[in-house]
């Protein structure tokens, strides 16, 4: 009988939003606004819509032991067995570093440039993967740590003609500070006023930047930031500042514009595998299994003298950090930066790669990011559904394999007997 | 020399208008093993719950090694060398169990971050000899084998015995358990039994001890205490207690 009801609710629910949203539509004529309803295909979409809802909500126990019996893949039949692998690792690893080092130059610009924004997601998801999926705080205004470290670059270059190199650590630093700013107060509340907080001090940094004309340039945002450079020597035709030779002078080789793009990747590369190097060290070492027995019983955390207030800020301060470097190096690659880049959905992108990663897996983050970054550009044409594809991955996802793409794996630690 | 390790004088805890703890008096010695009996909803675990800083006590004092703790955070508690298990077992489930036995050695690693990245000779060290300690003590409660094992897989003994161990690598004074022996079977309550008793015997600590099972209480305490309905109602050792016509009345005449 609850199933009834319950569908019947569901039913309720798309029925009010889709004749919200799609039913009623406000046109101007000149000065005035009507109404006007939407035409008869649109409501018998709609009623279809209801009906698919209500069916689905009715049979979800039946739908739930379809996906259930789905072949799940067995990530760990596919891999070599336990000791080979830790001989292997090693070598694969340096041979996927090499691959990525020497990959940009055999494909296109386009195909390189999308690599670097990719790259950029993976450092944001790895950095939002600590808040959490490791500490499991759930942060939905990541993005204003994005945007705190792309403004940092962007300001402190305009204004101080400081280089990139000499920035990037001052963008993590200041993100992390934001973010000391902000979980301190915060992080006593509860789980879900503690997302409510983050998703305000989201829309607060971008509103922030988005009015604060005289200094962030408002809804024109910032233009002109300079690129990075290779100790010294730009990428540019023409060298800018006074006696300085370009790259491809210094290098003896003609101009090039897409040395710039492949120099841009090749910073990513190192920015990510640093990120990724970090991390995984962070979570071999105390405070990492620190925040993951947060997450798993923080009643249990305090019995044993855990301070959970400051586990909780570090989490939350080395994430933000993340994000700052990621922005610093994105507003060093656009070379324009405005409030636009820093909107909700950034931040909702960024969290759906974490969920779809797997809570805390490393290699699940990568993956996702990847899919995530990649999958709109090579669904070009359905780019005005990329929003409902989406929302129906994440329900797939959390029916078919909550646990993720790639769950995490326990690190094995020898005892000296 | 007979210095109490813990005294609690007039405990009081009130939620709202229930009084859940009305004037507890105890107190444990070096090397004892004192046990809080009464019956269900009696306030044992709001005790417990005032000791280790979970709850502030509405009134009364607790002193520890001599000092008032009473209003202390309950991780500082902790820190002090009085330390905690929890009615129902609270492990981190998803973790290994050598995982759970070094995040409770938190306070003992180097924690500082880029020691840690560089794996500073100090980082090491303590780094070890956490390990030594967190095996050291799966030995004693007998998980070595299971060391790398998810510890939401263990059998439930196994888990309540790796909570213990996971206490006893902070290197407590005082360990309060709070019903160690709920859901064992006779074996595993026995064993249980000479385990808190070489606690005692060998790592010269005291235990606070929550318990229904009168079998084990006779057989390993010192010292009892009985509380019901939040009010003390008698105390002394086995034989007194089990003894007191009150006692008999309020506590075992129900069983
Ligand atoms: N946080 C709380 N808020 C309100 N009442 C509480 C709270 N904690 C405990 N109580 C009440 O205090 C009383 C004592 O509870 P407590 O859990 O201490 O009993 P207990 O002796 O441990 O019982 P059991 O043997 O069943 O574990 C109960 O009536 C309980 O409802
Ligand atoms: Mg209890």
């Amino acid at each position: 009988m609850s199933k009834i009801y319950n569908a019947i609710f569901a039913a309720g629910i798309t029925f009010v939003l889709a004749c919200l949203m799609i039913g009623v539509k406000l046109n101007t004529e000149g000065t005035t606004l009507t109404v006007s309803g939407a035409s008869g295909e649109q409501w018998s979409w709609i009623v279809g819509g209801i009906v698919l809802v209500f069916l689905a909500q009715l049979f979800a126990d039946r739908i739930d032991t379809l996906f259930g019996k789905l072949p799940k893949p067995k990530i760990g039949a596919l891999l070599p067995a336990e000791e080979k692998r830790a001989t292997l690792k090693p070598w694969l690893l340096a041979a996927l570093i090499v691959g990525l080092l020497v990959w940009p130059f055999m494909v296109s610009r386009g195909a390189v440039d999308l690599a670097t924004l990719t790259l950029i997601y993976i450092m944001l998801g790895l950095g939002l993967n600590i808040v959490v999926g490791l500490a499991g705080l759930l942060d939905l205004g990541f993005v204003a740590f994005y945007a705190v470290g792309a403004y940092t670059y962007a300001l402190l270059s305009q204004y101080f003609g400081l280089s990139f190199w000499a920035c990037l650590p001052i963008a993590a630093g200041l993100a992390a500070t934001f973010g000391f700013i902000l979980g301190f107060p915060v992080l006593r509340l509860r789980g879900d006023y503690l997302a409510i907080v983050t998703l305000g001090f989201g829309e607060i940094i971008r509103i922030l930047l988005n009015n604060w004309t005289a200094l962030t340039g408002g809804p024109n945002g910032i233009s002109g930031i300079e690129k990075p450079t290779l100790f010294g020597l730009e990428f540019t035709r023409r060298a800018k500042e006074e006696g300085n030779v370009p790259f491809h002078e210094w290098m003896g080789i003609d101009y090039s514009s897409s040395y710039k793009v492949i120099f841009l990747y090749l910073i990513a590369v190192i920015l990510m595998l640093f990120v990724v190097y970090v991390i995984n060290r962070l979570t071999r070492m105390p405070i990492g299994r620190a925040w993951e027995a947060l997450r798993e019983d923080e009643i249990a955390c305090r019995s044993l003298g855990l301070n959970r207030t400051i586990i909780k800020l570090s989490a939350f301060t080395l994430g933000a950090s993340t994000a700052g470097f990621a922005g610093a190096f994105f507003a060093a690659r656009q070379g324009f930066i405005s409030p636009e880049s820093f909107i909700f959905i950034e931040s909702a992108i960024i969290l759906a790669i974490v969920v779809l990663g797997g809570m805390g897996s490393q290699i699940g983050v990568i993956l996702a990011a990847i899919v995530m970054t990649i999958l709109p550009e090579l669904a070009r044409e359905f780019s005005e559904y990329r929003m409902l594809l989406f929302g129906l991955l994440m329900v797939v996802m959390m029916r078919w394999r909550p646990q993720g793409l790639v769950p995490m794996k326990r690190p094995h630690l020898e005892l000296n007997q | 020399m007979s210095q109490l390790l813990l005294d609690v004088n007039g405990l009081t805890m009130r939620f709202g208008g229930l009084v859940a703890v009305n004037g507890v008096n105890l107190s444990v010695k070096n090397r004892q093993i004192v046990s809080i009996i009464g019956p269900n909803g009696a306030g044992k675990t709001t005790v417990f719950n005032c000791l280790s800083g979970f709850y502030i006590p509405s009134d009364g004092s607790v002193m520890f090694k001599g000092e008032q703790i009473a209003g202390l955070k309950d991780f500082q508690i902790s820190r002090k060398g009085l330390v905690r298990t929890f009615q129902h077992v609270r492990l981190f489930s998803k973790m290994t169990v050598i995982e759970n036995m070094l995040v409770a050695q938190h306070r003992h690693l180097n924690t500082n971050l880029l020691s840690g990245l560089f794996k500073t000779p100090s980082y090491r060290r303590l780094q070890d000899e956490a390990m030594d300690r967190a095996a050291y003590w799966l030995k004693e409660v007998d998980l070595l084998e299971f060391a790398n094992r998810e510890a939401g897989n263990l059998a439930y003994g196994q888990q309540r015995r790796l909570e213990i161990a996971r206490c006893m690598v902070t290197q407590p004074e005082l360990l309060l358990l709070d019903e160690p022996a709920a859901g064992l079977n006779p074996n595993e309550t026995k064993e249980l039994d000479e385990l808190i008793i070489q606690l005692r015997d060998e790592h010269e600590i005291s235990v606070l001890l929550i318990e229904h099972d009168m079998g084990l209480v006779m057989g390993i305490s010192d010292h009892i205490y009985v509380i019901a309905q939040g009010t003390p109602l008698a105390d002394g050792t086995p034989d007194e207690v089990k003894n007191n016509p009150d006692v008999i009345k309020a506590y075992l005449g129900e069983e």
